[in-house]
């Protein structure tokens, strides 16, 4: 009995060996800011059309494009999905590998949000608060040429308007591209606002972004995890801390937190689709066009996801927690994207 | 004088030798019950926050079913059928129970409390059953995952929050009407993924699982107590036997993470498997349970007196029978035992299946040990990472299914063990 089964076994894996070639089913890696927009239109496209349902991987942008480049075949996923625009260096990469033509498709907008317990009064805030409440380094004098360690630990050290409670924080790792986003756009954009660091960025680069991406480690900022639900869940249970997350998350749990209103502007549905919320950022995915031919589906899965049905502002998407572009882009988008236009960097 | 005072000391050592014997059983039962302890809040959280999950809200809704739209003409076409626009007639039910909403904003709101999960069972329902065109049928229509939460009292109305007010208005008219029921959530043991979380369900990863452990077992089974006859019975000790022994006992402690890293190198990109299958799941957990089948079987048939060997050897066996006739028979519950312990934490595992893309979104459910499926621990993990507030409560119940199962499978070993087990 135990011969035959391990005959048995051997002649299945090698018997499979040869059915890895043929495909019928896309297959998808990438963001997972992007993961839940991507699954909600790859349920409905298997739904609704006679393909397959594509199976999606969450990877994380980076890890996501570097398989997508990694060669052109049945074995290489068809689509990545990525919170931010694909780099010159990928793009290399892509080329070596001969994966020359890559299709772009813009899908709509993330707003990032630093929310609070619906207990606590909505706070008022600037990114450049944010920067001097989350720096490593923070500046001494006025215009910030000079550099000290953060001292505040209060949020009314920082500006007398603000309460007197202490600063806490939970925010993602730094493996998570929504901490990436954050440092660029929201600790990035309130460190720019002092002359002195801005003007590092010309002389010194390494150090403008260790001064303006520097995070403090003194327990001000607490590192949750990648699980954005557990944040939420901790917001509610201490209504004195802040925490980091996208806006879908805030979206689905406005009844118990409540984001921070920055530069005057709050991180609502209009205001982050016109542009008005500054901590914003794009959202892509990149379709391999060599494989649009080979794999089924691919080009009817694009129609599926730039069909006003989904990505308009009225689409499903938007029910979870998708931002849409404005009409024009739109519009602008559904054709490059029907014709499977290859990106130009 | 001094005999009484030996004495006197040899009560007191007593007393002493007592107290600490007593001291000892409290550690031991203290011990006992944080591990419990630790156990039932474990249990007692995820029965809590899981045990909603296992019902489900209905809108009982009369749904009319024209002639005109499904069969024009009077003949019925299945194609006509599946393109039928049932969503319109699920809206107009839903309608005539709440007059009064005009404005195309409120209807939108309206619409949002069924899930389009109701339009594919009305779609199944009259392509089951061509007679009920042009009659009006009862249909329990599974309600949005919004609705659902907010009659479990999990989120609340107005505010912002996920249920307006006027919703919360429509849902109290409904459920005053006696339209709204709580069912047994069968989606949940049905279906496979979904993102609407009313529609999600486990049916997919269990089917998974069980082609992954298929695989396991199948390939760790056989080799591991052939692995082990060969070097409990037959291999001579020598430093070969040796370091073999030394590299399995470390096999059995190297973080299964690794062995993820082993099975993206050579299975994907070496032999061109497919990713996400079950097959290359199943040898990867496959390597990861060897150790311990190794291990566990090695002791079970250590634990056969040597007598048994002997007396066959006396009767004349060759080794061979001595061992597939005596000794194989009376160590296999232990090896038994072993291989379903080690079965049941590959069927716990996460972080190998990372490697090869087993954490992945799939709605299909896999027929083949080559299609693309998830796994139940993974389900869990993808559901707690979604922003829906219905997939908290869904998660804890997914990780309460996966703990019956894994009871059920330490239940199985100890009642082997027991119902087989022989003392010397």
């Amino acid at each position: 009995m135990i011969k035959q089964s391990i005959i048995l076994a051997t002649a299945v894996v090698v018997g499979t060996t040869g059915m890895a070639q043929a495909r019928d089913q896309i297959r998808i890696v990438g963001s997972s800011t992007v993961f839940p927009f991507a699954t909600a239109v790859a349920e409905q496209f298997g739904k609704t059309t006679k393909f397959k349902t594509p199976v999606i991987e969450s990877t994380g942008s980076g890890g996501g494009l570097k398989l997508f480049c990694a060669g052109v075949g049945v074995k290489h996923p068809d689509i990545t999905n990525a919170s931010r625009r694909i780099k010159m260096s990928e793009v290399k990469r892509c080329a070596k590998n001969g994966v020359k033509e890559i299709t772009e498709v813009k899908l709509g907008f993330d707003g990032i949000v630093l929310a609070n317990s619906k207990k606590s009064p909505q706070a008022k805030l600037t990114r450049r608060i944010i920067f001097l409440a989350l720096a490593k380094n923070v500046p001494a004098n006025a215009d910030g040429s000079v550099l000290k360690d953060n001292p505040y630990k209060l949020w009314s050290d920082i500006d007398s308007s603000l309460p007197k409670t202490k600063i806490e924080i939970l925010g993602p790792p730094p493996t998570s591209g929504t901490r990436d986003a954050f440092l660029e756009l929201g600790m990035e954009g309130g460190c720019k606002t002092f002359a002195g660091i801005k003007a590092l960025k010309k002389k010194n680069k390494k150090k403008y972004k260790a001064v303006c991406h520097g995070i403090r480690e003194d327990g001000a900022f607490v590192e949750a995890g990648e699980n954005d639900n557990l944040i939420v869940q901790k917001l509610v249970a201490n209504p004195g801390a802040f925490g980091v997350f996208g806006y879908s998350f805030l979206d689905q749990n406005s009844d118990t937190v409540q984001g921070s209103i920055v530069n005057g502007v709050t991180p609502s549905f209009e205001n982050i689709s016109a542009g008005k919320y500054k901590i914003s950022r794009s959202l892509f995915f990149y379709v391999k066009k060599a494989h649009a031919g080979v794999i089924p589906g691919m080009t009817e899965y694009v129609r599926a996801f730039t069909s006003e049905k989904a990505f308009g502002p009225e689409g499903y998407l938007v029910d979870k927690g998708l931002i849409p572009l404005s009409d024009a882009a739109r519009k602008e988008i559904r054709n490059s994207s029907r014709a499977l236009t290859p990106l130009s960097m | 004088m001094t005999e009484n005072s030996s004495r006197n000391l040899a009560i007191q050592l007593r007393k002493k030798r007592y107290a600490a014997e007593r001291r000892f059983r409290l550690y031991g039962i203290i011990s006992i019950s944080i591990a419990l302890g630790a156990l039932c809040l474990l249990i007692g959280n995820m029965a809590a926050k899981g045990w909603s999950a296992f019902m489900q809200t209905y809108i009982i809704l009369e749904v009319e079913l024209p002639r005109d739209g499904l069969a024009p003409g009077g003949k019925i076409d299945i194609e006509t059928l599946r393109e039928a626009n049932y969503v319109a007639y699920l809206r107009k039910s839903l309608r005539d129970n709440i007059p009064g909403v005009t404005s195309r904003r409120d209807r939108r709101s309206l619409y949002k409390l069924i899930s389009s999960g109701a339009t594919l069972d009305l779609q199944n329902r009259v392509l089951a059953d061509t007679k009920l065109i042009g009659s009006k049928i009862s249909i329990a229509a599974v309600a949005s995952d919004d609705v659902d939460q907010f009659i479990k009292g999990n989120i609340t109305a107005g505010s912002g929050g996920k249920i307006s007010s006027k919703q919360a208005a429509w849902i109290k008219t409904l459920s005053d009407a006696g339209r709204i029921e709580k069912r047994f959530n069968t989606n949940l043991f049905s279906n496979g993924d979904s993102r609407e979380p009313e529609l999600a369900g486990i049916w997919g990863a269990t089917i998974g699982s069980l082609l992954t452990m298929f695989v396991t077992v199948l390939l760790s089974f056989p080799l591991g107590v052939a692995a082990a006859i060969y070097l409990e019975e037959f291999a001579r000790k020598n430093r070969w036997t040796d370091i073999i022994e030394v590299n399995i006992n470390n096999l059995a402690a190297v973080p299964s993470i690794v062995f993820g890293l082993l099975g993206l190198a050579v299975f994907l990109s070496f032999f061109g498997l497919p990713r996400s299958a079950p097959l290359v799941g199943g040898i990867v957990l496959a390597l990861m349970t060897l150790p311990t089948i190794i291990i566990a079987s090695r002791a079970a048939l250590s634990a056969v007196p040597p007598s048994i060997r002997e007396a066959a050897i006396g009767m004349g066996a060759s080794p061979m029978q001595v061992v597939l006739h005596h000794v194989l028979p009376l160590a296999f519950p232990g090896i038994l035992t072993g291989t379903i312990i080690g079965a049941a934490r590959a069927l716990g595992e996460t972080a190998p299946l990372l490697m090869i893309g087993m954490v992945a979104f799939i709605v299909d459910i896999p027929g083949s040990i080559t299609d693309p499926a998830t796994v139940l621990p993974v389900q869990i993990y993808l559901w707690a990472d979604s922003p829906e507030r219905a997939f908290v409560e869904r998660t804890a119940a997914a990780t309460l299914i996966l703990l019956t199962f894994l009871i059920l499978m330490n239940l199985i070993a100890v009642i082997l063990r027991k119902k087989f087990e022989r003392r010397w």
